[in-house]
């Protein structure tokens, strides 16, 4: 079984990001590292995949960034796809979404896509259902437990009100939750090896895309505005004259929390 | 001169950097209040290949260089002493008689586990009436039915006692030639008979470190336990040790930046007299002088380690780095405790638990006096 598993590669969430003002996006110029919730699916695929089977990385990066991608051939995926391309600067999920699928075409032979629930720093959460409709696959989206039976994927989808138990069959993609499983650590000799794993770079010509079709030109929404978000209010203080816990109930049915 | 890692090392030390942030750091402490050896970690540890950092890949390890085995140290021991200790006692006297003396035979059956982090390695030298005199040492070993009997005692022995641990490796006297006392070092795995070992001691520091006594009463094991040449030099083979001496300096240097880092947070936190205590010379002087002799002590490390890599010899080196290295950690720490205060002097602060840890390393891997001896007859005298 193979499997194909989209990741992002994103600004370090411990440096201090910042907003490009010109484009309103987030600056993704320095060096970018594996969104660690999508370190969650290429651990699911590796455990899928076992010795039988490879696992293939597919993601889209300014400047050909693959400090993200090493990650996670390092945990042990077998090459990586990767889409980078300038008319690509501004694009919105559907083209992303787009290039995506057009990049698993060039993954070679696979039976799952996997992908994670959301990036950690776009957040736009539709991706993997919109690269399922490109690909004209099913999508199951929410899973909290992934196990492939022949030629069927069963998911658990993980819900408000605890799980439904899904069956799909392949090939499909399929978004993971972070803590689907336990991400592993590349160990040294896979950080090693990572090294000469090969990463096949595209541009948007590559995938038949014009680029008029992409970036911000191709994009189906505008940023008007970015602003800073509201600084959040200082709570309400509740003096304890005998009476506060009737005060605390009231807030809190206020809220309807109880 | 180039102070620069290699691409390779700077790899190990980031690998450990965030393996200590993400799971050592949150998790050792918990081990050091139980005074448990935290052998999940270690074998983490082992699957990243951290355990076999000074042996070759032919033989399960990751083939580091003694300078990115430093720069692992530094990064390992700024989260957590006791595993750093473990892991460095492990990769040094626990795998290097095997690596430097063993056959191939012994390799494949005893380095390869400890070099793939599947067993924990350890080392008995030092004895209940022989520390800084090895020559002293009364463990015997003696030849008889095709192998040889080993009778003793072994004191402080780390590593040897934990779930994860497949034995020792003892250096004992094997009789007596024209010139003096000759000695062997010997393989004894757990669970042969007449090896047993006392309960886990308990130390100033070091909590999460496994460490015994270890008793020998008539182990009998077959000539293939015995690592190379019986009539070898004490001198010869202690010289092997050496790397040691450099690893002990490299944990002293993760003390003193963790230390300094813990005191620089506090510093710039704790108010007093309105205005933050990083405000006042007299903290000032003490971060800048803590800050200044880590870089002493960092460089005189590096340089033995380096002299080590390239071939050359590093034994004055290892122990002026070992001497610098650990005085600085034992006086940084208790000045990193004076710049807490009170807060410093509970044993929940992290500060604390580095002050209990820091004693050891002028004792262990040769005591600091004997690091003066070896430095003074380097000298010539």
């Amino acid at each position: 079984m193979n499997i194909v598993v989209c990741v992002k590669q994103i600004p370090d969430p411990a440096d201090p990001g910042a907003l490009d003002p010109e484009s309103k996006t987030l600056k993704r110029d320095g060096k970018l590292i594996l969104d660690e919730s999508d370190s969650y699916g290429v651990e699911m695929a590796l455990q899928l995949v076992g010795d039988s089977g490879e696992v293939t990385l597919v993601s889209m990066a300014p400047n050909g960034e693959v400090s993200g991608l090493r990650t996670a051939l390092a945990m042990g995926a077998a090459k990586a796809v990767l889409v980078s391309d300038d008319a690509l600067k501004g694009s919105d999920a559907l083209t992303t979404a787009k290039v995506l699928a057009a990049a698993i075409g060039k993954a070679g032979e696979y039976d799952l896509v996997l992908a994670a629930t959301e990036s950690s720093d776009g957040y736009t959460g539709v991706v993997p259902e919109q690269i399922a409709a490109v690909l004209g696959l099913p999508s199951v989206t929410f899973a909290k437990a992934v196990s492939v039976d022949g030629g069927t994927v069963k998911v658990d989808r993980q819900t408000e009100a605890g799980y439904d138990e899904v069956t799909c069959p392949l090939p499909a993609v399929v978004s993971v939750t972070a803590g689907v499983v336990e991400p592993r650590y590349p160990s040294f000799k896979g950080i090693m090896a990572a090294k000469s794993k090969p990463v096949d770079q595209l541009a948007l010509a590559d995938l038949g895309i014009e680029a008029a079709n992409a970036g911000w030109a191709g994009a189906g929404q505008e940023i008007v505005e970015v602003a800073a978000a509201a600084q959040r209010e200082a709570g309400e203080i509740i003096e304890d004259d005998g009476e506060a816990h009737a005060k605390i109930v009231d807030f809190l049915s206020n809220l309807k929390v109880i | 001169m180039d102070f620069s890692l290699t691409a390779e090392e700077a790899d190990l030390a980031e690998l450990c950097r965030n393996f200590a942030d993400r799971e050592i750091a949150p998790r050792a402490p918990a081990a050091w209040e139980r005074a448990e050896c935290p052998t999940d970690l270690l074998r983490e540890m082992g699957e990243l290949g951290l355990l076999g950092m000074l042996v070759p890949e032919g033989w399960g390890g990751i083939g580091m260089s003694t300078i990115g085995f430093v720069a692992a140290l530094e990064q390992i021991g700024r989260a957590d002493q006791s595993v750093a200790a473990a892991l460095q006692a492990h990769v040094t006297i626990g795998s290097m008689p095997l690596l430097l003396f063993g056959t191939d035979e012994q390799r494949e059956r005893w380095l390869r586990p400890l070099a793939e982090g599947r067993v924990l390695g350890a080392f008995g030298l030092t004895e209940p009436g022989a520390g800084s005199d090895t020559r002293g040492i009364a463990t015997r070993a003696e030849r008889r039915d095709g192998g040889w009997v080993v009778n003793g005692t072994k004191a402080f022995i780390s590593n040897a006692g934990t779930d994860m641990s497949f034995g020792v490796t003892v250096l004992a006297r094997t009789g007596t030639g024209d010139r003096g006392p000759r000695f062997g070092s010997f393989v004894i795995e757990k669970d042969t008979p007449g090896f047993t070992m006392g309960p886990k001691v308990r130390g100033i520091g070091w909590k999460g470190l496994d460490t015994r006594e270890l008793y020998f009463d008539d182990v009998w094991v077959p000539d293939d336990h015995l690592l190379g040449d019986p009539d070898l030099g004490l001198g010869q083979f202690l010289r092997t040790l050496e790397v040691g001496r450099i690893s002990i300096a490299a944990l002293s240097l993760s003390l003193t930046q963790a230390v300094l880092d813990l005191s620089l947070a506090y510093a710039a936190e704790r108010r007093q007299f309105g205005r933050p205590i990083s405000d006042f010379q007299a903290i000032q002087f003490k971060l800048a002088d803590m800050a200044t002799e880590l870089e002493a002590a960092r460089w005189l490390t590096y340089r033995a380690a380096w002299l080590r890599d390239t071939g050359q010899p590093f034994l004055k080196e290892a122990a002026m780095a070992k001497l610098k290295a650990s005085r600085l950690a034992a006086a940084a720490a208790s000045e990193a405790v004076q710049i807490h205060g009170g807060v410093g002097y509970m044993l929940d602060s992290p500060v604390a638990r580095f002050y209990c840890d820091s004693k050891v390393l002028e004792i262990g891997e040769g005591t600091n006096e004997i690091q003066h001896v070896v430095i003074a007859r380097a000298l010539g005298c």
